[in-house]
């Protein structure tokens, strides 16, 4: 009781193996672009790396690297195996390899699955990261003196720049901290002294934003220096103005970048899932045509193919035993098994009286 | 006494349409290269077009383009030539259609020449449109409430981020335009007015500059107001910052990246050039070598091939003569003509 079975003659055999091939090489080029779509997002995540600093962000680009390179080899052997298929000759020689490459391809469309997840599901990690990251970033904005954070000023300005965002959530993010360095305050001065016992911790903060924030496209020279004080600033109203600053935090600006990379990178591993399972289903078709050609003894006959041999429970039960007596090939089963993987030695049906005879009988001549 | 004359076998003929046929097709190759390559120039051109006053500059790159589309022409019957050399009844068609075909090639590859030196003579022309050009969209920075003029700013902030430059030689460009509108000045306050009455033209002129000259790599928050002022801010002196704004001007930015691009290009094109001379020069030969066997039986003898029949100088001397002969001169050198004849027979007479 074979699980979907289909007939195929020497024809549709033939027809199978060519349109394998081409889908062979069709995978090989949805691996190749998976390869190259994991390599460009694993540089994507490199270039933010100050602001992004989660080590565990690069198991996804890896993975799709790795997918993608597996991809290419299994299906580059796969052509090659589909294209042989179409004369036995050459067939013989594959035969023995067909079924553990089934399986491993088996294994691999399910590692595909897994990809595509992780892509879908990497967007809470880097949620998380850039928390972090940009409030750091922004944190040490002013400390340009300091080995090992003297980049971060000009990174977070480009960043707003490239990007067109302001701060964490928005622009109001700057004045929560004291982006303008200690050197470049004048301590004698009663207004810088002033802000500094206004504050708790001491901390030199103003409604300004660094020159990063100013958008372009407004029609008046940025308002950078105090942003909230409507009479600051000639005909100006706070409340009401147009952006003359980015409005978009560069949290919500990089998430939404990167999730548009994460989003076709997802489809791209969808649509090479599909193309596996197909090579797979149809390896699996032809591998059992193949098998039975063999077994009926003319390669033009018309054979079968199938899924599995058996039902799927009847399998599953199959190679439950199998695992379960290869820590028993000592002991005899007499139990009954008809199992043939099983060696049963012939005293356990010794006794060839009239009364035990073996089922076939032998013709006698008489 | 025929120019470059090359003995050819039957076998090196063989071989020259052979490789006539690859280089053929690497030609095709390259002219798409040639091709693409005006297209990329054109497009860089145009996008920074708001700055530029004229479109002159512009010429380079169409003429990339018309010399790009007409190899890819030359170099397909050249394929198709090479590919009919060897067959003696196909050879034939092709007599009435080489002659032009070979004027039309020669003009287009050196039409190629053309661009190559037209890209490097041009510089002074880009130089001059991109002064005109930024200088006006200084002047226009504050005008953003004027149709026609509303975009300036938008351009020259993003030109000068894009390129890391300030004003059209150096920021200090920016100290001599009013760059902030009217529209944004407090009238009432006494600074203004005293700013204002301080100038000829009466305009708002200060030492200040647009936040796009701000350059990031400054280890301090950007000072863009009271430059010239080292009171004004604290541990500043301005005589001795080099990193608060960018060095440069942005029409020097701007001439060094188009230069860079048009160099590449010019080195590209000049090997295309080398290229399809040398595709040229082998139909040349083999047309002249297939023609010899015309109306031999044995199409395996031996011929020769050359560049042209006679010398340069009585090539050129022939075709001004049939050129001459539309023209109405006819009869001056029909006059010359018999004149010359008279004196020829003269000698032959006594010879016979």
């Amino acid at each position: 009781m074979a699980v979907l079975k289909v007939k195929f003659t020497k024809n549709k055999r033939d027809k199978l193996a060519q349109v394998l091939w081409i889908v062979n090489w069709i995978s090989v080029v949805t691996g190749i672009i998976l390869f190259s779509l994991g390599l460009f997002l694993k540089v994507e995540i490199s270039k933010q790396q100050e602001i992004m600093p989660d080590r565990q962000l690069h198991m996804v680009p890896n993975m799709l690297i790795a997918v993608g390179l597996i991809a290419c080899t299994i299906n580059f052997l796969g052509g090659k195996i589909c294209h042989d298929c179409v004369d036995i000759a050459k067939y013989l020689r594959w035969k023995l390899l067909m079924l553990p490459y089934i399986i491993c391809t088996f294994f691999f469309t399910f590692c595909i699955l897994v990809g595509a997840l992780m892509c879908y599901g990497m967007r809470g990690e880097l949620e998380e990261s850039l928390l972090s990251g940009l409030r750091d970033a922004m944190r040490y904005y002013k400390d340009t003196d300091t080995p090992g954070r003297c980049f971060l000023k000009r990174t977070v300005d480009l960043l707003q720049i490239q990007f067109q965002c302001c701060g964490n959530n928005d622009f109001r993010d700057w004045f929560h901290i004291q982006w303008i360095s200690n050197r470049y305050l004048d301590m004698s001065s009663k207004e810088v002294v002033h802000r500094l016992r206004s504050n708790v911790e001491g901390k030199y903060l103003v409604d300004s934003v660094p020159f990063s924030c100013c958008n372009p496209s407004s029609p008046r020279p940025c308002i950078q220096h105090q942003v909230t004080n409507s009479s600051a600033h000639f005909n100006y109203d706070y409340a009401t103005e147009e952006p003359n600053l980015w409005r978009r935090g560069c949290r919500q600006a990089l998430l939404e970048y990167f999730t548009q990379i994460m989003q076709s990178i997802g489809l791209t591993v969808i649509i090479t899932w599909l193309f596996e399972l197909s090579v797979l289903t149809g390896v699996r078709y032809l591998q059992t045509a193949m098998e039975n050609v063999l077994r009926n003894g003319n390669p033009d006959s018309e054979s079968d193919g199938w899924l599995l041999e058996n039902s799927f429970v009847e399998m599953a039960r199959s190679n439950f035993k199998i695992i379960k007596n290869l820590g028993k090939c000592n002991q005899i089963d007499i139990s009954g098994s008809d199992d043939p993987n099983i060696d049963v030695p012939s005293s356990s049906f010794a006794h060839y009286g009239p009364g035990n005879l073996p089922t076939k009988q032998i013709p006698v001549y008489s | 006494m025929a120019l470059l004359k090359i003995k050819f076998t039957f076998q090196s003929r063989v071989r020259l349409a052979q490789g006539l046929w690859l280089l053929s097709w690497l030609a095709v190759i390259a002219a798409t290269l040639t091709f693409s390559m005006g297209v990329f120039l054109k497009a860089e051109l145009h996008k920074r077009s708001e700055v530029m006053d004229n479109t002159e500059i512009h010429a380079v790159p169409n003429t990339l383009i018309v010399v790009g589309l007409a190899s890819l022409g030359i170099n397909f019957f050249a394929g198709r030539i090479c590919q009919d050399a060897l067959d003696t009844t196909r050879f034939p068609r092709w007599k009435s259609f080489l002659q032009p075909y070979f004027i039309l090639s020669l003009f287009f590859t050196l039409l190629m020449l053309v661009a190559v030196i037209m890209s490097y003579a041009m510089k002074g022309n880009l130089e001059e449109s991109l002064k005109i050009g930024l200088k006006n969209g200084i002047r226009f920075y504050k005008d953003t409430d004027i149709p026609g003029r509303c975009f300036q700013k938008e351009t020259i902030d993003r030109l000068q981020m894009d390129f890391r430059c300030c004003g059209n030689n150096n920021y200090k460009d920016w100290f001599e335009v009013q760059w902030i509108s009217n529209r944004f000045l407090d009238f009432t306050s006494k600074e203004v007015k005293d700013r204002i009455k301080s100038n000829v033209d009466g305009r708002y002129l200060i030492d200040g500059v647009p936040f796009s000259c701000c350059n990031p790599e400054s280890p301090r928050p950007c000072i863009q107001h009271q430059l010239t002022n080292n009171s004004a801010h604290y541990n500043y002196e301005y005589q001795t910052e080099e990193l608060n704004l960018f060095n440069r001007g942005c029409r020097e930015a701007l001439v060094s990246y188009y230069m860079g691009i048009m160099n590449s290009i010019g080195a590209g094109v000049l090997s295309v050039f080398i290229l399809q001379m040398s595709v040229l020069v082998s139909v040349r030969y083999l047309q002249t070598a297939t023609e010899a066997l015309v109306g031999q039986e044995n199409t395996e003898i031996e011929t020769e091939g050359y560049l042209l029949e006679k010398e340069v100088k009585e090539t050129i001397k022939e075709k001004m003569d049939t050129i001459l002969k539309f023209l109405p001169i006819n009869q001056v050198d029909a006059a010359a003509g018999q004149g010359s004849a008279e004196v020829g027979e003269k000698p032959a007479t006594p010879a016979s």
